[in-house]
């Protein structure tokens, strides 16, 4: 059992939003990573979908970059307890990259430069609900937070919003990716406070 | 007395703060005594948690600064950061009769045993220096003739930790040679300007490669990784290198 | 200081993986399961600014070890390496 340090609270800051349970809000952008950053020249980034067997679409920053894009404004929740509200984004839905492409594939894994993937149902990605995000605040996002271009599904925790995003593998079955394999929740809905997988 | 190279299971012990000192104006050293304490070997470090009332915890890794020895006190010397969440609180807020709950001692790679006699080498960048000043510590208090070299690279003369103790230690006999490198200002005299380490203040300021000392390098990561590079470019083994990394920013986590 | 230096050594895992290893876990000696490169877990590149602890060969990247503690309980994924090789805690004579 831990004792209280006399006069400790920590770097939180209280707030009167609200926030998902268990949240604290920040005003900083905490770099969290699970290796070193990856730095991708855009001449040979791409992004593909594929279905386990062939590649259904692909694009490269030249194609990517001609593609509608939109600028949103969304809370940000990461696992380990930050918050950030008002976060500003340009990107790309997945609903211009998903297209009029027809799968009964239920599920996608996301899989990023480095080897970081993350899984999600195709249904939490479609109807505006996810982009692929190469702006932060109006710039070029960094590579640190995850530039040139990182996915962004606000809905769900943080660590379903992969960094240096590469790509979808559509698939039949969930299958849990990088964290959602190491005691993490296989969805991670922070309302619901879907931390880890024992839930 | 020293302990044991195989670790116990570590659990979380409460230690009292019974004095602490300024090092510097920003680094602060803390004196504990830890009830049962089963003694640790120089270069090892605890892990410090600081816990709210609502439960909310930050846990941090600070090297032991003292050398072991059968009291059951330690000493731990606490940087305090900018941006910190912990060291501000160590530094500042904690006082003289406070309990804290630390785990260790941990490590045993990052070690320096008082039956080693080979030459050793250290290398400090910044509060790097705290697990070489233990094992510096640990020489002296067991009378250990092993031939020991200090290169110790900080910003500028005020952030120098233990100057005294390192100036009484290269002094005497049995000595400890220590060779600073001030990397933005320098005290008067100093004879070379302001810089980092570079190839030629470790041809002049460490054991040449021929004395094949076992050689300990501490500091932020970057700085860990150069230092590194330099020793061995400059002939050194590296598997006799042993390297311990605090993050960019100073703070383990 | 370059950006990427954002990882520390095993040195800074040894607290948490104490919960799981009876010994010392920085003088382990472990192989990369991708590079084969023989290295002390000390010498291990540790990445902890984030929901878990991640080792990665400090030659070729590769994961080694991934650890994160949910509520208490431990998750070790040690398919990285293929070997991991620490020195035997003494065994106390049981009368």
């Amino acid at each position: 059992m831990a004792i209280i340090s006399r006069g400790f609270s920590g770097r939180r800051s209280a707030a009167d939003v609200k926030l998902p349970p268990g949240q604290y809000l920040t005003t900083d952008f905490p770099v969290l990573s699970a290796g070193p950053t990856p730095h991708i020249s855009l001449d040979r980034w791409e992004f593909t979908i594929d279905d386990g067997s062939n590649v259904l679409k692909r694009w490269d920053w030249k194609s990517f970059r001609e593609l509608p894009t939109e600028t949103i404004t969304v809370d940000i929740h990461c696992v380990t307890r930050w918050s950030k509200l008002g976060t500003s984004w340009e990107g790309v839905s997945l609903d211009v990259l998903l297209g009029d492409l027809k799968t009964d594939l239920p599920y996608a894994m996301f899989r990023s430069y480095g080897d970081y993937t993350t899984n999600l149902p195709l249904k939490d990605v479609i109807n505006k609900q996810a982009w692929v995000a190469f702006k932060y605040n109006g710039a070029d996002l960094e590579p640190e937070h995850g530039g040139p271009a990182r996915l962004l599904v606000p809905h769900l925790y943080l660590w379903k919003s992969a960094k240096w995003v590469k790509g979808m593998t559509l698939m039949p079955h969930d299958k849990p990716g990088f964290w959602e394999n190491l005691g993490y929740h296989i969805y991670g809905d922070p309302w619901k406070e879907q931390r880890y997988s024992n839930e | 007395m020293e302990g044991t190279a195989v670790l116990e299971r570590v659990t979380w012990r409460v230690a009292k703060v019974v004095a602490v000192h300024d090092e510097t104006a920003t680094a602060r050293t803390l004196a504990l005594t830890v009830r049962d304490w089963p003694g640790q070997i120089a270069g090892q470090h605890v892990d410090v948690r600081l816990t709210a009332p609502d439960g909310y915890s930050a846990v941090r890794s600070y090297s032991i600064a003292s050398a072991p020895n059968s009291d059951g006190r330690i000493e731990i010397t606490v940087e305090r950061l900018p941006n910190g969440e912990v060291s501000p609180y160590l530094t500042k807020e904690l006082l003289v009769g406070d309990d804290l709950e630390l785990r260790g001692p941990i490590g045993g790679w990052f070690v320096w045993r008082r039956d080693q006699t080979e030459p050793v080498q250290l290398v400090a960048g910044g509060s790097g220096i705290v697990p070489l000043m233990a094992m510096i510590r640990s020489r002296a208090s067991a009378g250990s003739f092993a031939p020991f070299r200090l290169l110790y690279s900080v910003r500028e003369p005020g952030a120098v930790f233990y100057r005294d103790e390192l100036q009484a230690l290269s002094d005497q006999n049995n000595s400890v040679i220590v060779t600073y490198a001030y990397t933005r200002a320098t005290p008067k005299d100093s004879p070379r300007p302001p810089g980092r380490i570079d190839a030629a203040l470790i041809a002049t300021g460490t054991w040449p490669s021929n004395v094949a000392p076992t050689s300990y390098v501490c500091g932020p990561t970057s700085f860990v990784e150069r230092a590194t590079d330099l020793l061995i470019a400059a002939g050194q083994d590296r598997e006799r290198i042993r390297t311990e990394r605090f993050g960019a920013t100073g703070e383990r986590k | 200081m370059s950006a990427s230096m954002n990882y520390l050594d095993g040195n800074a895992a040894a607290g948490e993986l104490s919960k799981v290893f009876v010994v010392d876990i920085t003088s382990a000696e472990g192989q990369c399961a991708n590079c084969g490169a023989k290295k002390r877990f000390a010498e291990a590149h540790l990445y902890m600014q984030c929901p878990g602890l991640i080792a990665r060969c400090p030659l070729c990247g590769h994961v080694l070890l991934r650890c994160s503690n949910i509520r208490g309980r431990v998750f070790l994924d040690l398919r990285g390496m293929t070997y991991l090789s620490v020195e035997a805690a003494p065994q106390e004579a049981s009368n």
